[in-house]
């Protein structure tokens, strides 16, 4: 915890003259706020009567009280902007470090971390964070302030009447941190419940129109209502053993207000002579002080609080920007031009190191050559291109273009010549044109219709509202085909040499799916290509086809071999025309 | 706001009396300045021990008392709110079940969601706050400047001056942050979706080597963020310090006004301390007054959001009919037209075709044809706009909903699977299917060999989404849970995208072995896959224009020879 805490604070180093002017202007605020109550004090000691006020006092203690609130008012305002700069500066670090972060980790933890958990550590733990830690340090400074400034002033009216105070502290202390426990288990339950029933909202709702298909509404409703009856006792439990600390601590404040009071006026009118005599007006501002004394510790049992939370949500931010970055490969070579001529030499790849997924596999593909990937869904035809991508590393063996192996050349360059179409499209938030420019940002407007043309979706484009400046996203409302068209587009705009393609069009409709299907034929025109195929043209022209069934390529060769083969793509093959 | 009041009602006790004890507990918080005044004017004055002792006896009594009133406010806050919230939560679930489709479409189940969890949750919080703090505040302020007049009229003048302006200052600064605050939330709102979409394109963006523009972008709305952050923050930051300042003059005002009335002799010294208690209590009672509005105001707003699902009724109405399984037709659509609401087309345009029993039927067409709005009729999610539905003989109005829905087997398009194990996924059919029952199903769905192989079998515990099966082993695992219900009618709506030709057949041929009562729906991009069905429909733009056996089709449907050759070539 402390660890983590000093690694936040190092976050703040850039902007360390704003906690020090901080602290400075606290310091100011507080102190002079202190001042108040004796000023008050005092005055009321200069009206002592009828006919005894002095009046020149009076205005004199008018004058600097008015000052002193004056300037305090205006230190605190200006602390108030310099914690905002700290806090919104050291944020938008953290952010800045986190996303940019995001963009340098191996892929393999992009896939292994559940996408909404890492967009919860950009978003709402660095909030936790923000509100927190440095608003938390912001009220536990101006606490201690407050406590070290208030037993210095008592100190200076009353020693022993303050000796009193301090003695009845530890009253205060204990209830808050006794309440604290009680409700914090209480706490914990509430959210354990809370994220269960968050969960099973999101899942029931999310499937609404499967619950409705099943007529499973009434058990539905029961487990619902169940979770819902637990979460409702958890959280009055919790919420009243933590609402229990303010009308406590305002109650062991009281008794030290009525301590301060009795001792003060028996020591006023000399019952008590070792409290020594005390003017009614220093009592008042006595009283006063041990008021504003005992509140910080109030608020410091809800920092803590919020400081745990905070340090939580942190160490989740930290672990991310712990995680390797993909080794810095800037002294490599970087591909400049290339022919497009790959081969894999007994490549071994495994996702999980107990589970070897690729063994000894070992292919040629000459400039210009078409392969194609077929099997079942899911049996690991997307490993093949981590691989050419590097996206994942082999662990044995190697990838070479152009008899170069791809681990000696810059992971970006080597990228920069394939062109990757996906099934799962990805579309941004941005304008048509932009998402097709997405290669080469610097295209002019005539490229990119000129890309969408050979990519036959100029069409549809020119029929949005506002043509390539429509502003599109994943879910604006285009189409699956369409989307596979702009992404078409995209690469045709950069032309690279090698090209991946994922074919499978099972969700596209029959016309959108034959221009798809002319774009690629364009596309390909000249080009080393690896193509998962899902279509028997595509796969029986292919120069060669792997074959692959649970993660291993189990046979290949081209289409004659291996329907003489009589193996899987046989039967496979096949099994489409006896249906 | 009428309709959720009402859920206030088993809680009326609570409502009351809870801010009955809070003001008890401020009618004991205002007396102590009072009492304490007595001790310095009456006590040290006449030099008064005994009495001192009593008054202070009395300040600790008036504490313990404001203890027990707090606590016991507390709880009645607590208990009501957190009844309402229950109740509410309860309620709202309830209410979206009995919504149809069109509803459900019209809200969208994001934020069905949000509703129940993070709006009925921000309206209990209003109910728990408003309990607690909204008799207080209010009653401290007038409390304060009501003590006030009683002691001294022309120095209470002072409060009443004072206390507007510190109201305008926080109208004033609420109205200028709370829309910053709302732009700061849409800044932040972007980079989460940024974020998202740099996940999901993570291997597009690297492809691309684009990593350094996006690292730019981000700093640029982290930066952007930032400086709309610092725009809120300089104007809220100013709320606090001018309230101090403003009460603290005033307190210098009451000192130089109450001084000449001391000259004068009507006031004592002991009322001017009072008054300046007075003072600072005001000032309290206003913070808090400023963060209650907070929360009201976004309270209220989620409480509309929640009375906003809650007051929108079914637009359906369902019969009492139970089904007669014996009817040898089916199914029978006669002249259906159907349009989502909203939408000025419609999306299926004079459907007509019978199915008798234990016949298949093939809907093959483009995207956005129709296919499955034509099937989400049958079971009723939608009512057809005119034309008749008839299911064994009677049109789908006159069931009851459920009993209609039992008869019918559904595999939706998106395999989603439920948390859960594999068995409780497949009784959701059927809640008291045996193991038998469910062993047949996984058999029929080709879903018994990977199941078998799992290490916990049935009992296998699936994630939620059942994302730790792959795509076609979802999908089998959607059609055995269809097939556990043992159905009369069985939809398969593109329910075998992922899976291989092979397991495709043996699952067709499996349906027709053993469900050879069953009437199939079948629905699919792949002609190879409808080939066999009794009776084929194509779709073309919601229109039937073709309808047939696969040789009748191939010879008069234009449409269907174009989609076969495309694939077959």
């Amino acid at each position: 915890m402390k660890k983590t805490i000093l690694r936040i604070l190092s976050y703040c180093r850039p902007y360390r003259r704003y906690f020090i002017l901080t602290i400075l202007c606290t310091l100011v605020s507080v102190s002079l706020s202190l001042l108040v109550p004796i000023l008050i004090g005092e005055a009321v000691d200069c009206a002592v009567g009828v006919g005894q006020v002095d009046f020149d006092g009076l205005a004199k203690i008018a004058v600097i009280l008015a000052g002193a609130v004056l300037v305090s008012g205006i230190f605190q305002w200006i602390a108030g902007l310099f914690i905002n700069r700290l806090a919104f500066g050291t944020i938008r670090d953290f952010r800045t470090e986190l996303t940019a972060k995001l963009e340098e980790v191996p892929l393999r933890y992009i896939d292994g971390n559940a996408r909404g958990d890492l967009i919860a550590r950009v978003i709402p733990d660095i909030e936790i964070i923000s509100d927190g830690l440095l608003q938390g340090f912001a009220q536990l400074f101006t606490g201690v302030v407050t406590i070290v400034g208030t037993l210095l002033f008592m100190l200076t009216i009353n020693v022993k009447i303050t000796v009193i105070v301090v003695l009845m502290t530890p009253i205060s202390l204990f209830a808050a941190a006794k309440i604290t426990a009680l409700s914090h288990s209480s706490f914990q339950r509430q959210s354990a419940l809370r994220g269960e029933m968050g969960g099973l909202t999101e899942e029931m709702i999310g499937g609404q129109k499967i619950v409705k298909a099943f007529a499973y509404e009434e058990r539905a409703v029961e487990r619902f209502e169940q979770l819902n009856k637990e979460l409702g006792a958890a959280s009055l439990k919790a919420t009243f053993f933590s609402s229990m600390s303010n009308p406590t601590t305002r109650f062991v404040n009281g008794l030290i207000y009525a301590a301060v009071g009795t001792v003060g006026a028996l020591g006023a009118i000399g019952v008590l002579p070792w409290v020594g005599v005390m003017s009614v007006g220093k009592l008042a501002s006595f009283l006063s002080y041990s008021n504003q004394y005992t509140k910080p510790f109030n608020e410091i049992s809800g920092v803590v609080a919020e400081l745990q939370n905070a340090v939580s949500c942190a160490q989740r931010v930290f672990e991310v920007l712990d995680t390797p970055s993909e080794p810095d490969d800037s002294h490599l070579e970087t591909v400049t031009e290339c022919r497009g001529e790959l081969s894999f030499e007994n490549v071994q790849f495994s996702y999980v190191p107990e589970k070897p997924l690729i063994r000894n596999f070992s292919m040629g593909a000459k400039a210009g050559q078409r392969i194609a990937i077929v099997g079942p869904t899911g049996c690991g035809k997307s490993t093949i291109i981590n691989l050419l991508l590097r996206f994942y590393e082999v662990e044995g063996g190697c990838i070479r273009l152009d008899g170069k192996p791809t681990t000696e050349l810059t992971r970006d360059s080597l990228r920069s010549h394939f062109g990757m179409v996906l099934q799962e499209t990805w579309i941004f938030t941005g304008t048509v044109a932009e998402n097709i420019a997405y290669g080469k940002p610097d295209a002019t407007r005539e490229e990119i219709e000129a890309a969408a043309k050979a990519s036959y979706a100029h069409g549809f484009i020119k029929r949005l509202p506002e043509g390539y400046d429509t502003v599109i996203s994943d879910t604006s409302g285009l189409s699956q085909g369409q989307k596979q068209l702009l992404c078409i587009a995209r690469i045709m705009l950069t032309s690279p040499p090698m090209l991946i393609l994922d074919e499978a069009t099972s969700s596209i409709d029959i016309r959108t799916e034959q221009r798809v299907q002319k774009a690629f034929e364009k596309l390909m025109q000249g080009k080393t290509s690896f193509i998962i195929a899902h279509r028997l043209s595509t796969i029986r022209s292919a120069d060669h086809i792997l074959v692959m069934r649970d993660g291993n390529i189990i046979e290949q060769g081209d289409h004659d071999a291996l329907m003489a083969q009589g193996g899987f793509y046989a039967n496979l093959y096949r099994s489409q025309f006896v249906g | 706001m009428q309709h959720l009041l009402r859920f206030l009602k088993p809680y009326r006790k609570e409502l009351i009396l809870g801010p009955f004890f809070k003001l008890l507990e401020a009618v004991f918080e205002l007396i102590v300045p009072v009492v304490m005044a007595k001790i310095i004017d009456n006590g040290i004055a006449k030099g008064d021990a005994a009495y001192v002792g009593k008054m202070c006896a009395l300040i600790v009594l008036l504490g313990i008392c404001g203890l027990g009133f707090a606590l016991t406010c507390q709880y009645f806050a607590a208990k009501c709110a957190f009844g309402f919230g229950t109740d509410l939560r309860s309620a709202l679930y309830r209410h979206i079940n009995t919504l149809s489709h069109t509803e459900i479409d019209r809200f969208g189940t994001s934020t069905l969601i949000n509703r129940i969890t993070s709006d009925a949750t921000s309206a209990q919080t209003g109910v728990n706050m408003f309990i607690r703090l909204a008799v207080r505040a209010p009653f401290l302020i007038i409390g304060a400047i009501v003590m006030a007049l009683l002691i001294d009229v022309k120095l209470s003048l002072i409060f009443l001056i004072i206390a507007p302006i510190v109201g305008l200052l926080l109208y004033f600064v609420m109205n200028r942050t709370v829309p910053m605050y709302r732009r700061n939330q849409q800044k932040l709102d972007t980079i989460a979706r940024h974020t998202g979409e740099n996940l999901d394109g993570m291997r597009v963006i690297r492809a691309f080597s684009r990593q350094k523009q996006e690292k730019d972008e981000f700093s640029q709305e982290c930066a952007d963020l930032e400086q709309s952050m610092l725009a809120v923050g300089r104007i809220s930051a100013i709320l606090n310090p001018l309230t101090f300042m403003i009460m603290n003059l005033g307190i210098v005002a009451v000192i130089w006004f109450g001084g000449m009335q001391i000259n004068t002799g009507s006031l004592t010294q002991g009322d001017l301390t009072a008054f300046a208690n007075y003072m600072t209590q005001i000032l309290l009672a206003m913070v808090v007054m400023a963060n209650l509005i907070v929360i009201l105001t976004k309270a209220q707003a989620s409480a509309l959001r929640v009375q906003d699902v809650l007051s929108t009724p079914s637009s359906m109405t369902e019969g009492t009919a139970q089904p007669d399984r014996e009817s040898e037709e089916v199914i029978s659509f006669s002249h259906v037209d159907f349009a989502y609401a909203g939408a000025g087309d419609n999306s299926l345009d004079d459907i007509s075709f019978t199915l008798k029993k234990g016949q298949t039927l093939g809907i093959i067409g483009g995207t956005g044809s129709g296919k499955s709005t034509l099937a989400s009729l049958i079971p009723r999610y939608y009512d057809a706009k005119s034309g008749e539905i008839r299911i064994f003989g009677k049109p789908v109005q006159e069931y009851d909903t459920k009993a209609l829905r039992k008869l019918i087997g559904v595999v939706p398009q998106k395999a989603l699977l439920f948390s859960g194990t594999i068995a409780e996924n497949l009784r959701w059919a059927d809640a008291d299917a045996d193991e038998v029952q469910m062993q047949k199903a996984l058999d029929i769905a080709q879903a018994a060999e990977f199941v078998g192989k799992l290490q916990y079998g049935m009992n296998t515990h699936l994630v939620q989404g059942g994302r730790n099966l792959s795509g076609g082993q979802k999908q089998r695992l959607t059609i055995a849970r269809a097939l556990t219900g043992q159905p009369a009618i069985l939809i398969l709506d593109d329910s075998m995208s992922a899976l291989d030709y092979a397991t495709d057949l043996a699952l067709r041929t499996a349906l027709k072995e053993q469900c050879s009562d069953m009437t199939i729906i079948m629905i699919s991009q792949r002609a190879t896959s409808l080939m066999d069905a009794d009776l084929i429909l194509v779709m073309d733009d919601g229109r039937c224009t073709g309808l047939g056996t696969h040789e009748e089709l191939l010879e008069h449907c234009e449409e269907y020879r174009e989609i076969y050759n495309s694939q077959m070539s």
